[in-house]
């Protein structure tokens, strides 16, 4: 249970939050004509027919977002309605052309299923949550206003107009801004796992209708409201942050809470009115008489499945049973799609230079991702600049420096070394090794000639360690690795001075 | 010049095609028909070049020994609810006048495909909302039929009234209507033409201003069950575009026409013996039985229970579909924009629609809108809906002890022009046979019986099973042998215009 509280002053206040996230589905054309869907295209320079509403046009569903759509009904567990129906809601803007939007009451393509999101004690989630998720209808998107292009009149950009989203409504199971949090990085992970979504907050790929109330502990829920379009988990935080302060305040003050849709103001962190809940639309929503209701095949059904990538919870516990990863780089490495690839990508390689198998060395090449190679890239980033390019870093060359690691061959420090070259240079790690003297010296010989001086100078050091005081035989791989210019392989360095030293 | 507005689809593309005569001079003879007839109001505009140059192609192609089309140098009108590339498309509204659309309808297009040039654009209902043609903006249309011994102008029915009456006065040798509750068999009826309203989904919606989704269908308007046959055969066929549309090959209907009805059922409801049909309608029914009989078919008695709910579940859920098609008529992106100085968004929309739509558009704009409304939409709309599923219903049941059915087109002849524009009901009442079809997306069409005493003409409905056209067509021509109408001369309508 989340102990997050609002204190009042009649007492402690809990926050119920539910989240309607937004979801651009990722095809290259919209969810009933063909025009494309790229982002930042010149104004109205995609625009169908269908979507700017000429007379006679009608919709056809286009099947990959459909399929899309179904593939991250699967990906959250939910039930797939193999009979769903699109409806047409009914209301009048300058961004909608048709005068409605073709979305899905009655019948949505996605019912009930459910999202983990994971104890992170550092973010104040105590424990694992399940957050359950209501249903996925698919919609389409409305165009744009401008209202920066003429001193009297708006302009309108269809661009997004008719573009497919969808709409995953949660169950009011959040508590805290924190679970609200962690719920839409946890749903974008799934999204971008699944490719059905890019995730992109920034462009208005995925954005948030945040539903927030607050009650007594224990008693009914309260009125919630609505705030609209928030395009950002800080944001996201931040609206419930302030609206369950704001509505325990006019709670308190002997006010009431209206039903009602409100608007984000970025710049100063607050909420304010949009509309009340007596300007509400009536939408009119009925069965969409231009399309037929959506029947989906088994075989269809079986094909989406059977598409669906390894998802973050199954990774992650890959990652810690299988590879055997702490809990906390299994996380990390899975949170997103770009890391876990890569890593993937560098763990096979690793596996393949050094000769084991991916178990054996997860754990070194997940330190060296999640720590070392970061730590290399941010200060080459910053003592070099662009002569730094992180794109030299490929996953064979890193394997390489992790296994002439693995070997002896170099040190910890003289891989980062390399590794800083590599990034400035793009050459081959073995190489660097070899002509900038970056190798450990695993010659016994050399190292057995340099140990025999360091023992005859120092006898009476040898004599007391003898003797029983232990502790020297750091100071004499101490002055072994000193004489060697750190370059001795420390294993060797070791293994002969306690044959020396008896 | 010869003049050939005689002829009828099928007697065109023949002779053009064996070189009896060419289709310039068939374009030129009806273009001037056309230019005639400015007084029965058909076309809200002419598009005599268009006819031209399809003829032209017609002739070449013939010149090249190529094979013609199915409507290969037949000029005919086209309803102005179709999409035409370059020609104004107004669906008889002000709120599109002067719109010019940059695509063609799937139906005109597979129609100029077949070979047949397009003589105007015809007058209709405004957006097909209408039984009279009283509703256009472009004025009413009148038929070419006038009341034994008086010379009101006479409603030729609507919506496809334009369409009625250029066939009907033989201005045009056949037209595209649209029926989306009785729109192609009514003005068929009072005009003495035949007109079919194939199975929902024959022909694409694409490019076909919406009225009613869920029951719009086009099709022909023309003398004979032949040329229905054959245009039918031209306008439909898939349309990946209309994701309504019935993914089934074409049959060759005029290849199968046949008119020995032997072997076939014909049921006769009993509910559609309603009050206040008249004496002549029931008579021609029965002479129809009797035609239908003598070409081999066993006539039956059959019930359709629901019949009664059939008209007040359609005026629920066209008009609900309508309030919601028409929504796209704010004046932000093409046609009519009313924008008064200073207005807002809110104002534009409400001036727009206000001075662009007419009464009954707006009447059933506000029915539709009333009906969807929160708290009455399971009243009105789900019931409708509920309803409509009966009906359809019947009709399955009755398919198990018939092949087809017949019944009157419509309760009575036409009338004369503003007789009814004080009484939507009665006005509503005039599609009461033909709506059922409508709600089950059935075949149906209307065939001319003979004239009543009024020397008016009088039609007779043939509903088939889904996708048998067929037996519609083929039970059509079995009345048409026998009742040996036609609107040619002697029995034809005096010209007056």
């Amino acid at each position: 249970m989340s102990d997050y509280r609002i204190q009042g002053q009649t007492g402690e206040w809990e926050v119920v939050i539910g989240l309607e996230v937004h979801a651009q589905i990722t095809t290259h054309s919209k969810l009933f004509s063909g025009a494309s869907t790229t982002f930042g295209a010149e104004p109205n320079s995609q625009v169908s027919l269908v979507d700017a509403a000429m007379p006679g046009m009608l919709p056809v569903p286009n099947g990959e977002c459909i399929r899309q759509a179904v593939r991250t009904g699967m990906a959250i567990e939910a039930e797939i309605n193999a009979w769903s129906r699109f409806d047409r809601k009914n209301y009048f803007y300058a961004d909608l052309p048709q005068g409605y939007q073709i979305s899905q009451l009655y019948h949505p393509l996605v019912g009930k299923g459910s999202l983990l999101i994971e104890a992170d004690d550092k973010s104040g989630i105590p424990e694992d949550k399940i957050i359950g998720i209501e249903r996925i209808h698919v919609e389409q998107d409305a165009g744009k206003l401008m209202h920066d292009q003429h001193p009297t009149m708006s302009y309108v950009d269809l661009n997004r107009s008719g573009v497919a989203l969808m709409e995953i409504v949660s169950d009011p199971d959040m508590k805290s801004p924190a679970e609200a949090g962690a719920y839409v990085r946890k749903l974008r992970a799934i999204l971008r796992y699944v490719g059905s979504c890019d995730g992109n907050m920034e462009e208005g790929s995925m954005r948030a209708d945040v539903n927030v109330s607050v009650r007594k502990v224990g008693e009914e829920l309260g009125t919630r409201t609505e705030t609209k379009n928030v395009n950002s988990v800080r944001f996201v935080m931040q609206v419930i942050e302030y609206e369950a302060n704001r509505q325990v305040d006019v709670l308190e003050s002997g006010g009431s809470i209206d039903q009602e849709t409100r608007l984000f103001d970025v710049a100063t962190g607050t909420t304010r009115t949009m509309r009340s809940k007596e300007d509400a639309h009536d939408y009119r929503y009925f069965p969409d008489p231009d399309l037929l209701p959506l029947v989906l095949e088994d075989d269809f059904l079986a094909e989406c499945r059977a598409s669906l990538p390894e998802l973050p919870d199954a990774k992650r516990r890959r990652y810690t049973d299988g590879l055997g990863l702490t809990p906390y780089n299994a996380r990390e490495l899975t949170a997103e799609v770009e890391t876990f690839a890569r890593f993937e990508a560098l763990l096979s390689a690793t596996a393949s230079a050094i000769g084991k198998s991916e178990t054996k060395v997860a754990t070194q090449t997940a330190n060296w991702a999640l720590s070392v190679a970061p730590g290399v890239i941010k200060s080459a980033k910053e003592n070099f600049g662009d002569e730094a390019d992180p794109a030299h870093a490929t996953a064979e060359r890193q394997a390489t420096i992790l296994a002439m690691q693995d070997k002896g061959e170099i040190s910890g420090s003289q891989a980062k070394e390399i590794f800083e070259l590599v990034l400035r240079t793009g050459r081959e790690p073995d190489e660097i090794a070899d002509t900038e003297g970056l190798k450990q010296v695993s010659d016994t010989g050399a190292i057995e000639a340099v140990i025999g001086e360091i023992l005859a100078n120092n006898d009476d050091k040898v004599e007391q360690y003898k003797g029983g005081k232990d502790k020297l035989f750091g100071f004499f791989v101490g002055q072994t690795m000193k004489a060697m210019q750190g370059k001795a392989n420390p294993a060797v360095v070791n293994q002969l001075l306690k044959d020396k030293l008896g | 010049m010869a003049d050939f507005t005689s002829l009828g689809a099928k007697a065109i593309r023949d002779g053009v095609a064996s070189g009896d005569f060419t289709a310039r001079e068939v374009a030129e003879s009806f273009n001037a028909a056309v230019a005639a007839a400015a007084e029965l109001n058909a076309f809200i505009v002419t598009t005599p070049d268009h006819a031209l140059a399809a003829a032209d192609a017609a002739d070449q192609a013939r010149a090249d020994g190529k094979e013609l089309g199915a409507m290969g140098g037949v000029p005919i009108g086209m309803k102005d609810l179709f999409a035409t590339h370059g020609v104004q498309t107004t669906a008889a509204s002000h709120i599109l006048e002067g719109f010019t659309p940059q695509y063609e309808s799937t139906v005109s297009q597979n129609l100029w495909n077949a070979g047949a040039g397009m003589l105007g654009k015809l007058n209709l209902d405004q957006f097909a909302m209408g039984s009279s043609n009283e509703t256009s903006y472009f004025g009413n249309v009148a038929s070419p039929w006038q009341k034994a011994g008086t010379n009101a102008a006479m409603s030729p029915g609507g919506s496809s009234g334009g369409s009625a009456s250029a066939v009907a006065a033989r201005i045009a040798p056949a037209a595209t209507g649209t029926d989306t509750g009785g729109s192609i068999r009514q003005p068929a009826a009072f005009t003495g033409i035949c007109g079919v309203k194939p199975t929902y989904g024959r022909c694409s919606r694409w490019g076909v201003v919406a009225f009613a989704s869920s029951l719009d269908q086009a099709g022909p308007m023309a003398h004979s069950v032949e040329d229905c046959a054959i245009m039918l055969g031209a306008m439909a066929g898939f349309d990946a575009k209309d994701a309504t549309s019935l993914k089934m090959d074409v049959p060759n209907w005029e290849a199968a026409l046949s008119s020995d009805l032997k072997g076939k059922k014909v049921g006769i409801p009993r509910e559609y013996r309603m009050d206040g049909t008249d004496e002549a309608i029931l008579d021609s029914w029965e002479q129809g039985k009797n035609w239908l009989k003598d070409a081999g078919a066993e006539i039956v008695d059959i019930s359709l229970p629901h019949t009664k709910y059939a008209l007040p579940a359609y005026y629920i859920i066209a008009p609900a579909e309508a309030s919601s098609n028409l929504a796209r008529y704010d004046g932000v992106r093409y046609g009519l924009r009313d924008l008064p100085d200073g207005a807002g968004l809110q104002d534009m929309y409400a001036e727009t629609r206000a001075a662009g739509f007419g009464d009954e558009v707006k009447r059933r704009i506000l029915i539709g809108t009333y009906v969807l409304s929160a708290g009455f939409y399971d009243a009105y709309y789900t019931q409708a809906q509920k309803v409509r599923a009966l009906v359809s219903r019947d009709f399955d049941n009755a398919w198990s002890g018939c092949d087809l059915i017949l019944a009157p087109t419509t309760p009575t002849a036409s009338f004369p022009l503003g007789s009814l524009a004080d009484d939507p009901l009665t006005m509503y009442l005039n599609d009461v046979f033909a709506v059922p079809a409508s709600l089950a997306g059935l075949p149906a069409m209307s065939v001319p019986a003979g004239l009543n005493p009024d020397g008016l003409p009088l039609g007779l409905q043939l509903v088939g099973k889904a996708f048998d056209e067929q037996t519609v067509l083929n039970a059509g021509l079995a009345i048409q042998e026998r009742a040996g109408f036609s609107a040619l001369k002697p029995n034809g309508p005096e010209k007056w215009w």
